[in-house]
């Protein structure tokens, strides 16, 4: 691990499909209809298919490596954000985890670009929706090879970006646009404590004095001085565990925030295929995988996770048996068995939690290609009670549905047998017996309403109305191709992680053990030896409850000897409405937390109109009022004043005027008078001229008082200018 | 060119303004030309400094020191430095931006621009001047041409938006008046740049809440705004830009390389995604006369294009990856929980809310069925000239998205260095820890 | 030179020039004609520039005075313009030069 690969392909496996993106983002309206519509898929297929080969080039390249140095790196963007201690670098790497990750994301994405090209064929908007695919696939790469935390939280909002953008394609719909905001308001809480995880892993290690370093291969060595700082009297450790955990939830949707999963249905199928079942849902568990040295050092968090986990596995296998939508029976078999992945995290089998994730990947991602087909087949109807018989219609999506279906049921030697099987005994040896026992109940579960699907859809005398009926037909070959790979898939994936008990060598887990070194120790030591036939046991039984409950559904779909209201009609209907109604998650959801929102909104928006705004308002009011006492003051005493002052200088005026009489002969007779009156100051003494002056001074002032009391208003008019007032011509 | 670059920043602006006076009224198309032309050479000139700043250096740059009223050893004295020159770059980049946006006016259009072009010279100047006096000065500048601005050429209630904002702000300049006049007698030279001697006395946990209290109720006014009367589209942003301001407050407060390195990238960030989000408002209230969350509908069918620009506004304000605030709002965070744990968790969780309402504004306005009285209303796609406002501000928060170092690297050494002082200033007081 | 010129003296000077003076200043009091009036102030400038050569030729014996004199001279001529003009513009308004009718500037 100390010496990384350098190498700069890796790269590419992101670039690529940005690089498609960004082609047909800016271009495909044009290219579309200039080229064509195949022009579109051209480009956004050939990127992801270079891409996978690059990633499969990759996963070459690490399988020569020795399996302590199976590690490439790639910087592309070298100074990303380096601010103080914290140095982080757009850096891509490739270790065993990421690798699987990126065949997953490249290979079965690329099969479903591929059957796009047939499902969306006769959409407008294909470019936009090839655009949004390809930057689907950038994202969720970059999450899987982001060499960092912040690279991977890029990838992780970048998936759920594209996510809300495709589960809204058909914007006209007002539900659809609805469910893509809800998938993102959902994965943003789980996002919100995410980015909380990443904070206190950085702050923990900065306060322990090791360091501060979101780089992964970094952090492993440093991990475990998380231990060492809390804060609110926890670990911080346990803390960044459960603030993981918590994005985690949103993104692999498990509860209590897996409820943006079903509405996401509401997207294109090739997109439930890709983002809900095959790739970004499985992003948490992933980030949990990467994270395992965190997870690990925390006890508590890992009990948290695997009964979430187990929680959410039987929950959404409950709410799954009284579906009658296509889409949303996979949906919360989706939810369901991201529980199982999620449960794998938490009881320490990560290896076996990504395995699960593995070839959940093939065989959800055929049944949700297969239920794309069925539908468009039936154009556009989702409800299998409309549905049925269509097994001699459409045999590759019959044939590829059912061998799926047999492999999500747990039947042997499916893939979905050795992953599941792999989890549950890893909970009943980690010491988890009843969340062991919840997990074994789902997998009946799991079985019942899978097979219950196949029966309602494939099975039986069709339902569909006349119309419909006649226009049934096979998908064409570019649909069936995608399904019948992913289906050999499902079938065969499960041999990679054959378990020891059954005389495999769990080649699987041993691929992964450099990376998740250390993290599945307190369950490995237990399998040991001696509990061999603990497994077989355990084994059998969940074979057996697998096949109880397609029996179960055999008996009450196709055979219709029991029929379904046996069990709907038991408890008074009570327990199947609660179950049909999804246990009311929703309307709680709705009632509580959007309803306290609102009303907080409400309460924040009022606050500013009513509030800050009178309170503004009345400091301006008083200052009003203060400026009224302060103008009323003005007018009355200052202007008074000021006002007597000049009426006085008026009316003094007014009678000094008269004075000027304009005859040129008085003015001279007082020249003359004056120039003779002049003649006598100079014999006045000094003492005597200041009286003298003084005199005049007061005579004057006399004269100016007796004409002031005498004035009547206005003393004085302003001067009517020339000009102001038109004159008539 | 060293020494006069920022004065010629400053003053080419007036030198605008004075041109534009010089020229006729009539003229209407000549006087937007001329406005637009006065403010390309700031732009340039921003550029060239954005190419020729020192990024290693925590000292004052392309520094004009003069003396201007020697008795009270006031300066005329101007310079950048890393704090300061994202600012500059910020306004010099938005100017001829928002003089393109400027485009549709044909009420007194001399008198718009004239004014537009002194309050830009004023903006430079205000994040150029390290004289205190000088820099009060052009705060002071900047406020008359805003006046005008809101109240001649504003929307209805313009005189009272204007004398709200004109007493608002004065209230704010007097008091920070006082706080540089006690400055002053403490210290007696009065350049922002010698913190160091500055009493440094201040309750960091309250601004830390402070931040967070914005964020969260900002982002709550904004939410409120999709459902409470009279949904306006503005409000909607003007209130989102109070919760993104909040995280500059946020991470200032937490006195971490990466909090105030993330506030001032958020407030670049926060300059150039909010000025596209009222830009985009604006281009739908000239085709529709109203901004209405709920009169619309359905755009992304009649205006695609549009649409795909206002998508990337809007989720840069939602701070997703790739965009520029994402950067910033992650860094702000992550410094801010080293020292705020409850505050922080407010401003994480606050995303969910910020998502909420941009996402139930696009899923109102743009989504659905078009609405069918769009034939009368004439909303044709956005044309040529929004587009030359929208697309550089979007080039620029991509960039900043992918590569936040461009910026990042002329704060880093300033800021630094700041938070040492402060943080030396603060040995003696409680900051708060935890 | 005359005994007769010998005889007269400062005196007989300054009583020719107080007769002009009082001439002019009751021309000047009594005269309604804006003319007679200026004539007037030529009789009284007149009386100053007989004072004036007297005081000169009687102490200094100097030309000081007569210099002044015709300055004097100078100055009445300018005046004269200047008061004719006037006269002319009061006429061309009023149509009359009588200084009586002419009290526009009554206060």
């Amino acid at each position: 691990m100390e010496h990384p690969f350098e190498v700069s392909y890796l790269r590419w496996i992101v670039l690529l499909p940005l690089l498609g993106a960004v082609v047909n983002g800016i271009l495909g309206a044009t290219l579309q209809k200039r080229f064509g519509k195949n022009a579109i898929s051209l480009i956004a297929c050939s990127v992801v298919g270079v891409a996978f080969l690059c990633a499969v080039a990759a996963f070459l390249h690490i399988l020569r490596l020795g399996p302590e140095h199976r590690f490439l790196l790639d910087t592309l963007v070298a100074p990303w954000i380096h601010i103080g201690d914290l140095k982080v670098d757009i850096a891509f790497w490739v270790d065993p985890l990421s690798a699987v990750m990126i065949l997953i994301v490249t290979g079965i994405g690329g099969l479903i670009h591929v059957y796009s090209i047939g499902y969306m064929h006769d959409d407008e908007s294909y470019w936009r929706f090839f655009t949004f695919l390809n930057l689907f696939t950038a994202a969720m790469l970059t999450l899987v090879l982001g060499d960092n935390l912040l690279l991977l939280f890029v990838g992780w909002e970048g998936v759920g970006l594209c996510s809300y953008a495709l589960i809204g394609f058909w914007y006209k719909e007002h539900a659809n646009t609805t469910a893509g905001n809800k998938a993102f308001i959902v994965n943003r809480i789980g996002d919100a404590g995410f980015t909380l995880g990443i904070f206190t892993i950085f702050w923990g290690l900065n306060s322990a004095g090791h360091g501060t370093t979101p780089v992964f291969r970094e952090l492993v060595p440093v991990a475990h001085y998380l231990q060492t700082v809390s804060v609110w009297g926890i670990p911080a450790a346990t803390l960044a565990a459960l603030f993981l955990f918590i994005g985690a939830t949103g993104k692999s949707a498990q509860i209590p925030l897996y409820v943006w999963l079903p509405d996401a249905m509401a997207g294109p199928t090739p997109v439930s295929a890709l983002i809900h079942a095959a790739t970004m849902v499985t992003a948490g568990v992933y980030m949990m995988a990467r994270m395992h040295f965190v997870f690990s050092l925390a006890p508590v968090a890992m009990n948290v996770v695997a009964t979430v986990g187990a929680l959410t596995a039987i929950f959404a296998a409950t709410i799954g048996l009284a579906q009658n939508d296509i889409k949303r029976v996979l949906a919360y078999s989706t939810v369901s068995q991201l529980g199982y992945m999620v449960l794998g995290v938490g009881v320490g089998a990560y290896a076996a939690a990504i395995f699960h994730l593995l070839t959940h990947a093939f065989f959800k991602a055929c049944l949700f290609l297969g239920s794309g087909s069925v539908i468009h087949a039936m154009g556009g109807e989702q409800d299998m009670r409309k549905m049925g018989g269509l097994r001699e219609k459409m045999p590759y999506t019959f044939m590829t549905f059912f061998i799926s279906t047999l492999a999500i049921a747990g039947l042997p030697p499916l893939s979905g047998f050795f992953s599941k099987d792999e989890i549950l005994w890893k909970t009943f040896s980690g010491g988890h017996p009843f969340l062991w026992l919840l997990g074994f109940a789902g997998a009946g579960m799991t079985a019942f309403y899978m097979f219950r699907q196949v029966f309602m859809t494939f099975f039986g005398e069709s339902r569909a109305d006349h119309h419909t009926q006649h226009h049934l037909h096979e998908s064409p070959p570019v649909m069936t191709y995608p399904l019948i790979i992913l289906a050999t898939g499902a079938v065969l994936a499960g041999f990679l992680g054959v378990p020891a008990a059954l005389g495999g060598s769990n080649r699987f887990e041993q691929w992964l053990e450099p990376v998740l070194v250390g993290g599945h120790g307190h369950a490995a030591h237990v399998t040991e030896h001696a509990v061999e036939s603990l497994e077989y046991l355990l084994m059998i039984a969940s074979v057996g409850i697998a096949v109880a409950g397609i029996l179960l559904a055999y008996q009450m779909y196709y055979r219709k000897t029991l029929s379904p209201e046996v069990f709907s009609s038991a408890g008074g209907g009570a327990f199947y409405d609660l179950v049909y109604n999804k246990y009311y998650i929703d309307e709680i959801y709705q009632a509580t937390f959007v309803r306290g929102t609102l009303a907080l909104c409400w309460l924040g928006a009022n606050f500013d109109l009513y509030v800050i705004d009178y309170l503004v308002n009345g400091a301006a009011r008083l200052t009003a009022f203060i400026a009224w006492l302060n103008g009323w003051f003005d007018n009355l005493v200052i202007d008074g004043l000021v006002n007597a002052i000049a009426d006085g200088i008026f009316a003094i005026g007014n009678r000094l005027r008269q004075i000027q009489t304009g005859s040129i002969n008085v003015y001279l007779y007082v020249i003359v008078g004056a120039v003779a009156a002049a003649q006598f100051l100079p014999r006045l003494s000094s003492e005597m001229l200041m009286p003298v002056l003084i005199a005049v001074v007061i005579a004057l002032a006399v004269v100016g008082v007796l004409a002031l009391l005498s004035a009547r208003r206005p003393l004085w008019r302003p001067p009517i200018l020339r000009g102001d007032a038109p004159e008539p011509h | 060119m060293e020494h006069s670059v920022l004065s010629l920043m400053i003053f080419i602006p007036i030198a605008g303004m004075v041109a534009i006076l010089c020229l006729p009224g009539q003229a209407q198309d000549l006087v937007k030309k001329v406005a637009l032309a006065f403010t390309i050479p700031p732009l340039l000139l921003g550029i060239w400094l954005f190419l020729n700043f020192n990024r290693a250096t925590p000292e004052l740059q392309f520094v004009v020191k003069v003396p201007w009223i020697a008795a009270y050893n006031i300066e005329y004295f101007v310079g950048v430095d890393g704090i300061s020159i994202s600012m500059v770059l910020l306004t010099a980049l938005l100017c001829p931006i928002c003089i393109l946006a400027a485009w549709g006016i044909d009420r007194a259009v001399k008198g718009y621009f004239a004014l537009f072009l002194l309050l830009d010279a004023a903006m430079v100047g205000v994040f150029c001047a390290m004289d205190f006096f000088l820099f009060y000065i052009f705060w002071e500048i900047m406020l008359l041409p805003m006046y005008f601005l809101i109240g001649v050429w504003g929307g209805p209630r313009r005189e009272y938006a204007a004398i709200k904002f004109f007493l608002y702000t004065l209230f704010g300049s007097v008091l920070m008046l006082l706080a540089m006049l006690a400055l002053y007698f403490s210290v007696t030279t009065i350049d922002p740049g010698t913190g160091e001697k500055m009493h440094f006395q201040l309750a960091p946990y309250f601004l830390g809440a402070l931040g967070a209290w914005n964020i969260v109720y900002g982002a709550l006014c904004a939410l409120a705004q999709c459902f409470i009367e009279p949904k306006d589209m503005k409000k909607l942003v003007a209130y989102s830009s109070i919760s993104h301001m909040g995280y500059v407050m946020l991470g200032m407060a937490s006195f971490t390389p990466q909090g105030i390195n993330g506030a001032v990238l958020q407030m670049f960030n926060h300059g150039t995604i909010t000025a596209m989000l009222f830009l985009i408002v604006g281009v739908i209230y000239d085709r529709a006369h109203h901004r209405r969350i709920d009169g619309f509908g359905g755009l992304a069918s009649v205006m695609p294009v549009y649409t795909g620009v206002m998508a990337l506004a809007f989720f840069a304000a939602m701070g997703l990856p790739g965009l520029s605030a994402f950067i910033s709002e992650v860094l702000v965070l992550l410094g801010a929980w080293q020292r705020y744990k409850i505050p922080t968790v407010m401003g994480a969780a606050t995303v969910i809310l910020t998502a909420g309402y941009l996402l139930w504004t696009i899923q109102q306005m743009f989504l659905g069925k078009p609405r069918e009285d769009y034939a009368q209303m004439h909303l044709s796609e956005i044309n040529a000239r929004e587009l030359c406002m929208l697309i550089p501000i979007g080039v620029v928060v991509l960039i900043l998205g992918v590569y936040p170092h461009a910026v990042l690297d002329l704060l880093n050494v300033s800021l630094l260095n700041l938070n040492k002082i402060v943080l030396a200033a603060a040995q003696g007081t409680a900051v708060a820890l935890h | 030179m005359s005994i007769a010129l010998l005889d007269i003296g400062l005196r007989h000077f300054l009583l020719v020039s107080l007769v002009v003076f009082a001439l002019g200043l009751y021309c000047v009091l009594t005269r309604k004609n804006a003319i007679g009036i200026l004539m007037g102030v030529e009789l009284i400038l007149n009386s100053a520039n007989i004072n004036y050569i007297a005081f000169s030729h009687f102490s200094s014996g100097r030309y000081d005075g007569q210099i002044f004199a015709i300055f004097v001279i100078m100055l009445a001529a300018a005046e004269a313009v200047i008061g004719l003009a006037i006269v002319l513009g009061i006429y061309q308004n009023f149509a009359t030069i009588d200084v009586e009718a002419t009290d526009n500037l009554q206060g």
